[in-house]
């Protein structure tokens, strides 16, 4: 039975929790983007469409930050969807 | 449950981590759970056949709800070929779980269904030769020379197109609270598509988070399919969606309690109890206030966020804002980003509704025909985008309802000349054209 006192989940993909995230900001990570990679947040298959903003704004609010400046070294790169490795090893350019 | 998030997750006749919200039934189909993430172990995915095709296209519409359906066909109607890429298995995005009815022009299917309106797109849509659809499949990258990834059903597509319109949709906002990864705790839209769509009774009594007109909307088809609601809590001081949303949960004595967040929900495995508290004019929590309801599905309806992947990708200038639910691509007012012709439509541009996603395919596809089409279409094409844009921003937008949508839209949008402006100083990574 969860009682009170349970986990805050932040990113349901890898199971971060808010207070991890809070632990992170206690040692010293001081920008998103190396807390994303500490923590691999929105590395899952959702690739952070559940869990970037809210992260961002748990990171804004315990740093005194604007959440745009903390989002401004956000990037995104290919695939931006999770892609079966089947597409890129069958089926060759011809 | 809405096609964007990963926790539907199953195994699928062997095949683990496939998103079972976007999955059909089919003869023989076998659904396992499985728990968390499974890395896929080697031999059992069925590797089969996957076709390589190469397609050149005058549109790409990425995304098939009300924003890119309606830019396909006004698009096709001007002449352009055009393929729309939609990750379900069937077009009309949100509009497929719309059960109430639409109000405005006939144009604009005033007094439809939202299911019914994706029935006529998709009507619209099979009957036009110039508009292709690959259904089940989504864009995995942008790539140099303005090359679209696409995959989808064992085809792994390389798209060229002259122009694109990213209708990529939102999705749902989640909430930090305690234990909220509990079964039972579900999006608004997400319960829509169970209950809706499928036509699954999600649970036997629900507190909704969020008195927006989702919420709103989702409490009483709660309620029609025979679910307990047992309350709405509202944050905010206000009923935040309209009144005739809000009178019909009332007429059930369905309490709406404003200054109300979620605090809790506790449970063995799964949500059977939720746990409410009043805050103050700053939204902290007011220690004492708390109330307990019994329940298995806590419904979360606190919004949307724009799904801006795609134009992140491309190097389209983005911009944060609370208005419109999160980060956006800055646009011209006829919707072309700082990636030259990659437009933007619907609530990918900024949360708004359906009917403003319908204009705005639109606008955006009239851009595209007026830079791609010949001389007469490409003139008729402005002319016609001018009358939509000033019937948008000046009378449709003008409804207070929408003063915030419009607030924040105005503040992503810029000149024609201000935008390249903006490219100079940020030239994207691809083009397109």
């Amino acid at each position: 039975m969860r009682k009170s006192g349970g986990v805050v989940v932040v990113c349901r993909c890898e199971d971060v929790t808010a207070d991890d995230i809070r632990e992170a900001i206690e040692l010293g990570i001081d920008d998103f983007e190396l807390l994303r990679r500490y923590l691999k947040i929105g590395f899952g298959p959702c690739q952070g469409r559940s869990c970037v903003a809210i992260a961002a704004r748990i990171f804004a609010r315990a740093t005194g930050r604007k959440i745009d400046e903390v989002l401004s070294n956000y990037r995104v790169r290919p695939p931006i969807v999770p892609v079966s490795a089947k597409y890129f090893t069958r089926g060759a350019r011809t | 449950m809405i096609g964007k998030c990963s926790s539907c997750f199953m195994k699928v006749n062997g095949v683990p981590n496939a998103k079972t919200c976007r999955e059909p039934v089919r003869e023989g189909l076998v659904v396992e759970r499985q728990r968390g993430w499974v890395p896929p172990a080697a031999g059992v995915e069925e590797l089969g056949s996957v076709e390589f095709r190469e397609v050149e296209t005058d549109l790409l519409v990425v995304g098939g709800g009300p924003a890119g359906l309606s830019a396909a066909l006004k698009a096709s109607e001007c002449g352009l070929d055009v393929v729309v890429v939609d990750e379900h298995f069937k077009i009309g995005g949100q509009l497929l779980k719309q059960t109430h009815k639409f109000f405005g022009s006939v144009e604009l299917f005033g007094g439809m269904r939202g299911f019914q309106i994706a029935e006529e797109y998709a009507r619209r849509i099979g009957s036009s030769e110039r508009i292709r659809v690959i259904p089940r499949s989504a864009v995995y990258g942008v790539f140099r020379g303005g090359l679209v990834g696409v995959v989808g059903e064992n085809s792994h597509y390389v798209i060229k197109p002259r122009a694109v319109v990213g209708s990529t949709g939102a999705s749902e906002r989640y909430l930090d609270f305690v234990n909220n990864d509990l079964p039972g705790v579900i999006g608004a839209g997400g319960v829509q598509t169970i209950m809706n769509e499928y036509g699954v009774k999600p649970g036997d009594s629900a507190l909704v988070v969020g008195s927006g007109n989702v919420g709103l909307i989702v409490a009483y088809q709660l309620l029609q399919a025979g679910v307990a609601v047992r309350a709405v809590v509202e944050i905010l001081p206000e009923i935040g969606g309209w009144f005739v949303h809000a009178a019909k949960v009332r007429r059930y004595g369905v309490p709406i309690l404003t200054q109300h967040t979620i605090k809790a929900v506790y449970g063995n495995g799964k949500v059977e109890e939720a746990e409410v508290v009043a805050v103050d004019e700053n939204f902290n929590p007011i220690p004492g206030s708390e109330k307990k309801f019994r329940v298995d599905l806590v419904l979360l309806a606190v919004g949307l966020e724009p799904d801006t992947r795609l134009f992140s990708q491309c190097g389209a200038v983005m911009k944060w804002s609370p208005d419109l639910g999160g980060l956006v691509p800055l646009r011209t007012p006829d919707l072309e980003t700082s990636v030259r012709n990659l437009y933007v439509a619907g609530d990918a541009s900024g949360i708004e509704e359906a009917t403003t996603a319908i204009m705005e395919g639109w606008v955006a596809a009239l851009s595209a025909v007026s830079k791609l089409a010949d001389k007469s279409r490409a003139s008729r094409a402005e002319e016609e985008l001018e009358k939509i844009n000033k019937f948008l921003w000046e009378e449709y937008r003008a409804s207070p309802v929408l003063a915030r949508a419009r607030r924040g839209k105005q503040s992503v949008t810029v000149s024609r000349e201000e935008m390249e402006k903006i490219r100079a100083e940020h030239p994207p990574h691809v083009s397109f054209g």
